[in-house]
């Protein structure tokens, strides 16, 4: 990397605080597989600003793990190939060593996974597997650290803290087990928060929990955060704003009552109706005809075309442009205007 | 973790009986009057009565039993058929030579097992996985016998580096000598050769199967670097290969009666075959039962340290 691009981060303390925490343009992302090579991300920007929570919106295989991934550079580097800019407090994440880069994982920005029972190693305990971050980062003693470990337990509202400190992953519940991940990726204070569908291997009593949790640390440590979810609810109970992901592209993007009250990409529109709102009982829900796109065979025009209630057939070849309704409100339709509330959401 | 251990220990009354048993009734299993092997076929009547009444075989099985395992528990496991000598005796000795060969094997074996099994499973499907298991399997497919009288060709007979058979010069009796160490090399070598293999195998896959789940991203995702995520990975990957490991060491004391026949190294596998030709049932029963109750003990060892190494271990 060129020397000079550090201290130029480092010294422009003023306009870095007005920048954006985040700011990814132009990210793709594919991976070799057997079957070909597959376009998992293509075409991703966004900004991101401090303390502002974003939720990632779309379906299985859409691309919105990579895209969190992407953003720490955890994908593996012989089978994936990833293009674009990251730029987190104005350093290019793909350009910095790995040796750097291990500095700011966990530490700058840091990740809560689906699945706590996998995500955390069994033979470690808990307190173990928290100090070992905090120590790793900042050098403290170990008894330092199981301290702050404990802490941060207590942070989580992990009843019992001290006991659960010496506790192994298998010896807790579900929910016991995801807020010791949170704590754990709350250990360095960090500025950006990665949650990967945090409530998706929960009880639904536990995920509300779970996400209000969330919520609230999010505030107290003025941290931002994006939140992976498949879960319309989800996003509309946490989320400042939205980006919905179809076939590795943001399709549509806006603060959370604006993409969920007026969708402005048939897809956006789609996954609505497809969902349990309000009071509809008595009322058959709506589903998306045919199956998202093969990602090794992507459609030269717009990835949705095919499942398209609206389409004329002229989107089939050619993709469609961002379509800028008002500052931070896009969506990627030639019908962006005309959709205009075209659909009636039960409320 | 204490209870656990307790259990594991009272665990092996019951099989170590079972394995007397077993033993025990290898005597009336086995074709033919265990007394043929002591007198002839043709030997007089009542000379075959005194010594069935000798050796208690006109007791009731029942109390033949009991007897025996009073002779077991009390350290006297019979004399031998065709030496006369206490079996004992002899199996301390040839235990303690085979454990020579076992360890040396075991030290080769593991340590060349587990480098090869490792770096094949941390870099799965590249061309060192490819060179480490065409390793491993040559490893386990060659049979030893043939491996060990090739060794023998080459080795001694047409370089003439290292001795063909025997312990030393002498023939029995070791030290820590550079003439015993020679005369150990091949038949280590011999023997180390499958448990490499069976060993590299399952070190591949358990280290392929622990990078593969999602914790080691997450170690990654914490800013671990390397090797600290390589020791999460061996401490995960140790249970399973102490359990391995564990096995492969109760294989090797068996001795193996090719390999000690070959080199004529007088450990246990060269006593159980003259045991088995002579028709030694003492000796015979003797060896089988030390053998069995090794194993017995190295299974419990291993399932304490399963339980020290894995915590979700000590729940059952």
């Amino acid at each position: 990397m060129p020397p000079e691009s550090i201290p130029a981060a480092a010294t422009d303390a003023a306009p870095a605080a007005a920048a954006p925490l985040l700011s990814v343009s132009g990210l793709t992302v594919s991976f070799d597989t057997p079957r070909g090579r597959a376009s998992a991300i293509n075409g991703v920007d966004f900004t991101l600003k401090r303390g502002e929570l974003l939720c990632l919106l779309g379906e299985s295989g859409s691309g919105k793990s990579v895209t969190l991934r992407a953003l720490m550079r955890l994908l593996p580097e012989r089978r994936s190939r990833v293009a674009g800019s990251v730029l987190l407090n104005g350093e290019d994440v793909y350009r910095l060593p790995e040796r750097r880069m291990e500095r700011l994982r966990g530490k700058a920005i840091s990740m809560v996974f689906q699945e706590p029972m996998l995500a955390l190693d069994p033979v470690y305990t808990i307190g173990q597997q928290i100090a070992e971050t905090i120590v790793r980062h900042e050098g403290t003693s170990a008894a330092e650290a199981e301290r702050r470990a404990l802490e941060l337990l207590e942070k989580v509202q992990i009843p019992s803290a001290k006991r659960r400190l010496h506790a192994y992953p298998h010896e807790m519940s579900g929910g016991m087990r995801q807020r010791a991940m949170i704590a754990l990726a709350l250990s360095c204070n960090p500025s950006l928060l990665l949650a990967d569908e945090p409530t998706t291997a929960l009880d639904a009593t536990v995920q509300m929990q779970i996400l209000l949790l969330l919520r609230q640390l999010q505030a107290e440590l003025d941290m931002a955060v994006i939140l992976v979810t498949h879960d319309i609810g989800v996003a509309a109970e946490t989320a400042d704003r939205v980006a919905v992901m179809y076939a590795g592209r943001f399709v549509e993007l806006g603060s959370a009552r604006q993409v969920l009250k007026d969708p402005r990409h048939p897809y956006t529109a789609g996954l609505l109706a497809s969902t349990v709102q309000g009071d509809m009982r008595g009322r058959p829900l709506d589903t998306i005809p045919g199956a998202p796109p093969d990602l090794t065979a992507l459609p030269p025009g717009c990835a949705y075309a095919p499942r398209c209630p609206y389409g004329d057939g002229s989107t089939l070849t050619a993709s469609p442009p961002e379509v800028w309704l008002e500052p931070g409100r896009m969506a990627r339709c030639v019908r962006a205007k005309a959709m205009a509330g075209a659909t009636a959401v039960a409320d | 973790m204490f209870a656990y251990i307790l259990r594991r220990i009272l665990y092996i009354v019951p099989i170590a009986l079972g394995v007397t048993l077993l033993v025990f009734a290898l005597v009336h299993i086995a074709p033919g009057d265990p007394l043929n092997a002591v007198v002839g076929p043709d030997a007089p009547a009542e000379v075959v009565e005194s010594l069935r009444r000798a050796y208690g075989f006109d007791r009731p099985l029942p109390v033949q039993y009991l007897i025996y395992l009073g002779n077991v528990l009390t350290g006297d496991l019979g004399q031998s058929v065709a030496t006369g000598r206490p079996v004992v005796a002899d199996l301390g000795r040839a235990l303690g030579n085979t454990l020579i060969l076992s360890v040396g094997a075991a030290i080769v074996g593991f340590t060349s097992g587990i480098l090869l099994g490792a770096l094949a499973g941390w870099h799965r499907g590249g061309l060192t996985d490819r060179l480490a298991t065409l390793v491993t399997v040559i490893g386990v497919s060659v049979p030893h016998y043939w491996l060990g009288m090739v060794l023998v060709i080459v080795m001694a007979v047409e370089l003439n580096l290292l001795p063909a058979m025997g312990m030393a010069p002498g023939g029995e009796g070791w030290g820590f000598t550079t003439t015993h160490l020679k005369h150990a090399v091949l038949p280590v070598i011999t023997m180390s050769v499958i448990p490499m293999g069976i060993v590299a195998r399952s070190v591949r896959a358990t280290v392929a199967e622990v990078l593969q789940q999602e914790f080691v991203q997450a170690l990654r995702a914490k800013g671990l670097g390397r090797g600290p995520v390589l020791r999460h990975v061996v401490r995960n990957v140790a249970p399973t290969i102490v359990s391995v490991l564990g096995l492969q060491f109760g294989y090797l004391l068996g001795g193996s009666i090719l390999i000690e026949t070959v080199f004529s190294w007088p450990g246990t596998g060269f006593l159980l075959n003259e045991a088995i030709f002579k028709r030694d049932i003492p000796l015979l029963q003797g060896t089988i039962l030390m053998l069995g109750l090794f194993f017995v003990l190295l299974n419990l060892l291993v399932d304490i340290a399963q339980a020290a190494l894995d915590p979700r271990m000590r729940r059952s």
